[in-house]
């Protein structure tokens, strides 16, 4: 029994949600190594064979993996995938790509983003956007998962364990890359932000998010928003937190002018403290909220930001 | 080109969830139930092909109980021209449904396959990415553009980091994201219409297709629950608690 963690990392940065899923790794009881697929990874491996207790890194250095390709990294996790038991990957947008494949192909279920490990068959999943929790139990002798990172902590740093050169290339040929849009932004990454500050439908507009970021500069925070924000067109998609967005849990979470529907609770009810500022007393976000404040946010935000 | 997209019946999205008194599952005796939110944007998608003149027809499939004719009848009405009803009373997982799809992608052998990326109840996000391995085709999921042309399928993703375009040799299969588009209502006149529409019923078990349970659920619990917190006054107050209650900052 040993477990294959795939590594999510764009190229040049490892994503913290790497060594959160190592953590959940670990806790199935076996040997873990890790695959990184990618191009130009040389430093990165070594910070992957620095995470503590991983026991092996191994490296698919080539521009065919450059842009995590579902196809090619599918079949490039398939090969390897005699040695292990357990196949594990952050459910991430790449590892949520990618892993259904290998799972597939292998035929095998997949047991999708665990906040927890019972043991090395069975695990707890949300589901009904978290309004339900299912303990699980696979019944296929190999294991594919992916991990809620945001429910597991990171790892510390041991002296770097063996890295090993994979050779194979797959090219399936059946998708290519053709662009792509990065967000750029000086900010903490929203999963792995000790503090997040998002804005709704409340904020009106676009602009009025640079309410928002006096208050960011001040704590550190990452900035996310609501669905109906990003629908709006007031921020770009990778901030939506959600049921069908990004899962966070930070220390302090500040929802401001988002009314709480279930789906936004989906992905923000597991932080620490919660503050919702709203105009409307009633609005559902308040029943989540450890500090509730019923002012309009036009108001209140020029003052928290000078008050910090 | 012709389009199939799997659709799925699901708790109605504004709904809550609530979890049986003995821990077997999600009570949902008497719960609205709906089309899964996705799955309308994957029919919407594929109508506006068809109005764009790519699509040259839209089949509607669905694996559940008799209830999810309803669904059907729904994107028949929406505008597909055709539904496929693969019964079964069986909860079955993704692997089963995308094993059960890939059999009607092979009678049906349709260029594109649009599926919701996520059913809201299972919240599993894997079927579309599993037929597309079974059926040896490229995949371009979370999809928030799709342009066919010339024998490819562009698709642009919401990723992590932004959005990443891919190009896809047809065929080949697509998962739709929120912002693909915006669906339309069915009309009166339309719903009437989808009444004489074909639908197909096929029961699951004649399609070869190996339905035993890979995942046992052993129970399903509420979440823990978060205590009541209290209405601040006004910003001081707030500010002052957070430090000095909820030492946060
Ligand atoms: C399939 C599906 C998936 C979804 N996934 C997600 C998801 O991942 N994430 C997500 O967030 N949503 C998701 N949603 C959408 C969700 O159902 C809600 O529509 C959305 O969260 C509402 O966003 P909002 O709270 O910003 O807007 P609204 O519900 O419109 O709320 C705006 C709030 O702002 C307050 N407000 C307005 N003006 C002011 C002011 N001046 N001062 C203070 N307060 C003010 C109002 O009182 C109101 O409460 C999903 C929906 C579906 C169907
Ligand atoms: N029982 C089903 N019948 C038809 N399509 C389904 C079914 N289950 C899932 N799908 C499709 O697969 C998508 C993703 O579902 P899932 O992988 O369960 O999250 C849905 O949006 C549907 O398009």
């Amino acid at each position: 029994m040993k477990t294959l963690v795939i590594a999510d990392h764009d190229n040049g940065v490892l994503k913290p949600e790497t060594s959160k899923t190592i953590n959940a790794a670990l806790k199935l009881g076996f040997a873990v190594d890790v695959l990184i697929a990618g191009e130009n990874l040389a430093p990165m491996s070594e910070e992957v064979a620095s995470i503590a207790g991983v026991n092996g890194v191994l490296v698919a250095d080539n521009s065919e993996y450059a842009h995590q390709l579902a196809e090619n990294i599918a079949d490039l996790v398939l090969s390897l995938a005699p040695e292990y038991s357990h196949l594990v990957a952050s459910a991430t947008t790449t590892g949520k790509n990618f892993m259904p494949r290998v799972a597939a192909l292998l035929d095998v279920a997949q047991i999708s983003e665990i906040i927890d490990v019972v043991d090395g068959d069975t695990f707890k999943r949300p589901i009904y956007a978290g309004n339900a929790i299912a303990t699980v139990k696979s019944l296929d002798s190999k294991k594919v998962i992916t991990v809620r990172a945001s429910s597991f902590d990171l790892q510390g740093e041991q002296t770097a364990a063996d890295i090993t050169a994979i050779d194979a290339v797959f090219s399936s040929q059946l998708s290519s890359f053709v662009s792509v849009e990065q967000t750029e932004s000086e900010r903490p990454e929203l999963t792995a932000a000790q503090v997040v500050i998002s804005g709704g439908r409340g904020m009106q507009n676009g602009e009025n998010f640079s309410l928002l970021h006096g208050i960011a500069d001040k704590l550190g925070a990452a900035i996310g928003a609501s669905r109906a924000a990003v629908d709006a067109g007031f921020v770009p998609n990778d901030m939506q937190v959600g049921q069908t967005g990004k899962i966070v849990a930070p220390n302090l979470y500040i929802a401001v002018g988002i009314s709480g529907a279930i789906q936004h609770l989906a992905g923000m009810k597991d932080s620490k403290v919660i503050v919702a500022i709203n105009k409307d007393p009633d609005a559902p976000i308040f029943q989540v909220a450890d500090y509730g404040l019923v002012a309009d946010l036009f108001d209140v935000l020029p003052e928290l930001e000078s008050a910090l | 080109m012709k389009v199939l997209v799997p659709i799925k019946r699901v708790i109605d999205y504004n709904v809550k969830a609530r979890v049986k008194a003995d821990n077997s599952d999600v009570d949902l005796t008497n719960v609205k139930m709906a089309m899964n939110p996705f799955c309308e944007i994957a029919i919407e998608e594929a109508i506006r092909l068809k109005e764009a003149g790519i699509a040259t027809e839209v089949v509607a499939v669905t694996i559940g109980a008799k209830a999810s004719q309803e669904q059907l009848r729904t994107a028949l009405a929406l505008g597909a021209d055709k539904a496929i009803h693969i019964e079964t009373d069986e909860k079955l997982e993704s692997l089963h449904v995308a094993k059960l799809l890939a059999k009607i992608v092979e009678q049906e052998a349709p260029e594109l396959v649009i599926l919701g990326k996520q059913s809201i109840d299972s919240d599993n996000n894997q079927t579309g990415q599993m037929l597309a391995a079974l059926t040896g085709r490229g995949q371009g999921t979370f999809a928030s553009n799709v342009d066919v042309a010339n024998g490819t399928v562009n698709v642009t993703r919401e990723v992590d980091g932004g959005l990443q375009t891919v190009a896809l040799k047809l065929p080949a299969v697509v998962t739709t994201d929120l912002r693909l588009n915006e669906p339309r209502y069915a009309s009166l006149p339309n719903i009437m219409k989808a009444k004489r529409k074909p639908l197909d019923v096929i029961a699951a078990d004649s399609l070869g297709v190996d339905l035993t349970p890979r995942i046992s659920v052993v129970e399903v619990h509420e979440p823990a629950k978060r205590s009541g917190g209290i209405i601040v006054d006004d910003v001081a107050q707030l500010v002052d608690l957070l430090k000095t209650q909820a030492k946060v900052i």
